[in-house]
């Protein structure tokens, strides 16, 4: 595959008036599918340290994002508004998905609230849910978590409703991050829909797994 | 070897030298809204147009490199051609589901209108030129170009589209894009089938028994007047409500702002008896190609870092780009003749408001005006002269600009709304402040004008009678809660429909912005509507014909009528903000001959 796109490439160079530009672009970035992929890496995807409900340290682009299809959502647990609602929903979409959620598909849901929800508050809101493995509540230092809230959006534009963890986005991100496929649902949507969403992403047929 | 950084700020100096070497002086910059204070050839005030994060940060944004505006003339979008040898495997009227046709329903009006031609478009991947600072763009595109080729259609002669899907595969989209695709016909009359639904999306799927697995899709546009199976039968339809500027895109639900941003967009353009294309004849109008110009308005930011049009998949939102393409190219000129032109000024967004103002930098505080003629896909009941045009992503507006009066002259089309919030406009600025996105040089030759003067117009068509009791008023309350865009409380879901509209009824829909912090253009597919009331009193002129996007402004309640004829099915209602359409601000309604009395759905 890489190869159509080299070549592709080379053709527009010999083509381009600015021949001399793109042939440095072409060094630089190699194969075009990698450099997109590394872009959105840098641009979306910090690599902080994290702590799961489980105890287990992990690194956000290392050890979650990387090569899998996932779902990410923020929450907290003292939420009494939409929070409850959309875990709900959730735990459905983990049931629908089967066994394929700890394979292939991971679900992460990231508090909003650290200093409050350490590992083991997270550990009990999972259990409450009949949360399943392949499915992890996330915590860690505030600043990190504030990081990854604004790189991956889950951000309201009017800094006083950003402020209201009560108003807090309630979309659930879905992607393919080696395919570098992604978008959202909202929370509240459908299961069953959000389910079908989440195979827009998946891999092509004869491919399993971006490994 | 230089940084990323280093080039962007080499290649500004060289632009800046470059334009000034051209005979412009620094003020002359300023204020055409091309150099700041420090000296950069970057975007001033309401050029600077990204959305910003809330803490203000320019968080995940990317700035355009620069590029130097106005010295590519405009281009023009080929005239697609129908194929000169019989499509294989031959068109059918039920899904070719063994032929590779992703189609999921049968053609209605197959048998009552058969198509007369037969056009095939691919979709693939091309590498296209912008602007001559940039490197060539990874874009997709009807027939590998963007804006795709034009459409050119005649009511009463119906053609069927084989829509092929050459996108590449889906781990080679570049960074954004799903190569699963549905082309929308915007302002179609037509069967739900060829709509191109955001349901309907069709590619090669994983699983061999999805019926809409397949490598083409059969659309089939029968060219007919509202009415023709209904209420208008003797005629034909209904003269009243043909149309002229529509334009086809891709509609794949989740993902139309990723693929619409990445190219696949362009013109369908129809004409009839009156709207003939020809200034000689029917209504007098400049006549196409030459003097009748589509213009298809796009927003992008480019990565300086990749050289590549970014799309900034974590947006909830909406999405500004810093550079302004028409046609395709970063700010073009068009060099033009003396005389009256007609041009169907087309918003694709994905999320931008513009108010349009013909800006002369010589004479800043002049008025220009000029003729709306049309407003979506229809011609107004008549002409009317107005000194801006303001436009949401999806409508149409189809203006008469009479250059006579600028002869020798360079004059801009210039936007003047600021915005910086991808969910709304700001305020207007003034003159000479905003966006200069396109240049006209009316240096072309004297050439004749047969095109009629619009102020001698005093009727195009009449409107439809909206006075009909309506069997049901439905009312929809566009919502945002928890960041997630909500009609009614509800969310897209594909797998249902939400109403059921009686086929043959008349409707009242109730559309309802109860916030001052966004605004909605809100297309409803297949069936028009005229606005009632907007607010509580009649809408103004411009706004007095039919259309088929209610621009939903602030703390705004918008009443519209509809006629639902001739054909059933699903068809979706939606914010045209591509970024709020993707994330849910849809549903699916539904004809059928029973219809239901549901008024919030
Ligand atoms: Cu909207």
């Amino acid at each position: 595959m890489g190869k159509i796109s080299r070549r592709a490439s080379l053709a527009i160079i010999g083509a381009a008036p600015l021949a001399g530009a793109l042939a440095v672009r072409a060094e630089e970035a190699g194969d075009g599918l990698s450099s997109s992929r590394e872009v959105i890496r840098s641009r979306y995807f910090p690599n902080v340290t994290l702590i799961t409900h489980e105890g287990r340290t992990v690194k956000f682009y290392d050890d979650l994002i990387k090569d899998n299809i996932v779902t990410i959502n923020f929450m907290y647990a003292d939420c009494g508004g939409v929070c409850p609602g959309i875990t709900m929903n959730l735990a459905k979409v983990q049931k629908a998905l089967g066994d394929r959620v700890g394979r292939d598909i991971f679900m992460y849901s990231f508090t909003l609230q650290p200093e409050h929800d350490t590992p083991a508050v997270l550990k009990a809101y999972a259990e409450m849910h009949g949360v399943k493995p392949g499915w992890s509540f996330l915590t860690g230092d505030p600043a990190d978590m504030e990081l990854l809230r604004r790189k991956l959006g889950f951000v309201d534009p009017d800094p006083e409703v950003d402020k209201d963890k009560s108003q807090h986005i309630g979309n659930v991100r879905y992607g393919n991050e080696p395919l570098q496929l992604w978008a959202a649902c909202p929370g509240l949507a459908n299961p069953q829909w959000i389910v079908e969403s989440i195979g827009f992403v998946d891999w092509p047929a004869g491919r399993r797994g971006g490994r | 070897m230089m940084s990323a950084r280093e080039k962007e700020r080499q290649n500004a100096a060289r632009n800046r030298r470059e334009l000034i070497a051209a005979g412009f002086s620094r003020r002359d910059f300023v204020k055409m809204g091309l150099v700041t204070r420090a000296g950069w050839l970057v975007p001033m005030r309401g050029l600077s147009a990204r959305s910003l994060r809330s803490d203000g940060e320019e968080d995940g944004q990317p700035t355009s490199p620069p590029t130097t505006p106005f010295v590519e003339e405009l281009s023009m979008m080929p005239i697609k051609q129908p194929v000169t040898s019989p499509l294989t495997p031959a068109p059918t009227q039920a899904p070719n589901h063994t032929g590779g046709e992703g189609r999921t329903r049968s053609h209605q009006a197959f048998l009552t209108s058969p198509p007369q031609k037969y056009y095939m478009v691919e979709q693939k991947e091309a590498f296209v030129s912008i602007s001559p600072n940039l490197d060539l763009q990874r874009i997709w595109g009807f027939d590998g170009i963007s804006p795709g080729p034009t459409y050119v259609a005649r009511y009463g002669e119906p053609v069927l589209v084989r829509n092929v899907n050459k996108l590449p595969p889906k781990e080679l989209n570049g960074g954004f894009g799903l190569p699963s695709v549905s082309t929308h016909l915007h302002n179609n009359h037509g069967p739900s089938e060829s709509d191109g639904n955001p349901c309907d999306f069709f590619g090669p799927f994983e699983k061999l028994d999805d019926p809409r697995r397949g490598d083409f899709y059969d659309q089939h546009y029968p060219n007919v007047l509202a009415g023709i199976y209904s209420t208008h039968q003797a005629t034909q339809g209904d003269i009243n409500e043909s149309l002229s500027t529509l334009w086809y895109h891709d509609h794949r639900v989740d993902f139309t702002s990723q693929n619409v941003y990445k190219g696949l967009a362009g013109f369908y353009l129809l004409f009839n008896q009156f709207d003939t294309g020809d200034e000689l004849t029917g209504f007098h109008l400049p006549s196409f190609p030459n003097f009748d110009i589509p213009l298809l308005f796009a927003d992008k930011v480019i990565d300086p870092t990749s050289g590549q049009i970014f799309f900034d998949l974590f947006n909830l939102d909406g999405i500004l780009g810093d550079k302004f393409l028409v046609n395709g190219k970063i700010q073009p000129r068009f060099t033009v003749s003396p005389r009256r032109y007609r041009f169907r000024l087309l918003d694709t967004g994905p999320s931008r408001f513009y108010q349009f103002h013909l800006t002369d930098p010589a004479n800043l505080s002049a008025v220009n005006s000029f003729w709306q003629i049309a407003n979506d896909g229809n011609l107004l009941p008549k002409p009317v002269s107005v000194s801006n045009v303001r436009i949401s992503v999806a409508e149409r507006m189809d203006i008469i600009i009479d250059f006579s009066k600028f002869a020798g002259k360079s004059i801009y089309l210039e936007n003047r709304l600021e915005q910086t919030d991808g969910r709304k406009p700001n305020g207007v600025l003034p003159a000479g402040q905003g966006n200069f996105v396109l240049r006209f040089d009316v240096t072309g030759p004297a050439v004749p004008d047969n095109s009629v003067d619009p102020a001698l117009i005093t009727k195009f068509y009449d409107l439809p009678d909206n006075t009909a009791q309506p069997r049901v008023t439905r009312t929809f309350r566009f919502e945002r809660g928890n960041g997630m865009w909500q009609i009614n409380g509800q969310f897209m879901d594909c797998t249902s429909a939400r109403f059921r509209v009686k086929q043959n009824t008349v409707e009242k829909w109730i559309l309802q912005n109860n916030s001052g912090g966004w605004q909605h253009p809100i297309h409803i597919h297949f069936e028009e509507f005229q606005m009632l009331k907007r607010n509580g009193v009649a809408p103004p002129p411009v706004e007095r014909g039919r259309k088929d996007v209610a621009r939903l402004q602030f703390d705004e309640q918008i009443e519209l009528f509809f006629r639902f004829r001739d054909f059933v099915g699903r068809y979706p209602m939606h914010c045209h903000n591509l970024v709020h359409e993707d994330h849910a601000m849809m549903l699916l309604w539904e004809i059928d001959d029973t219809g239901d009395l549901n008024t919030r759905p």
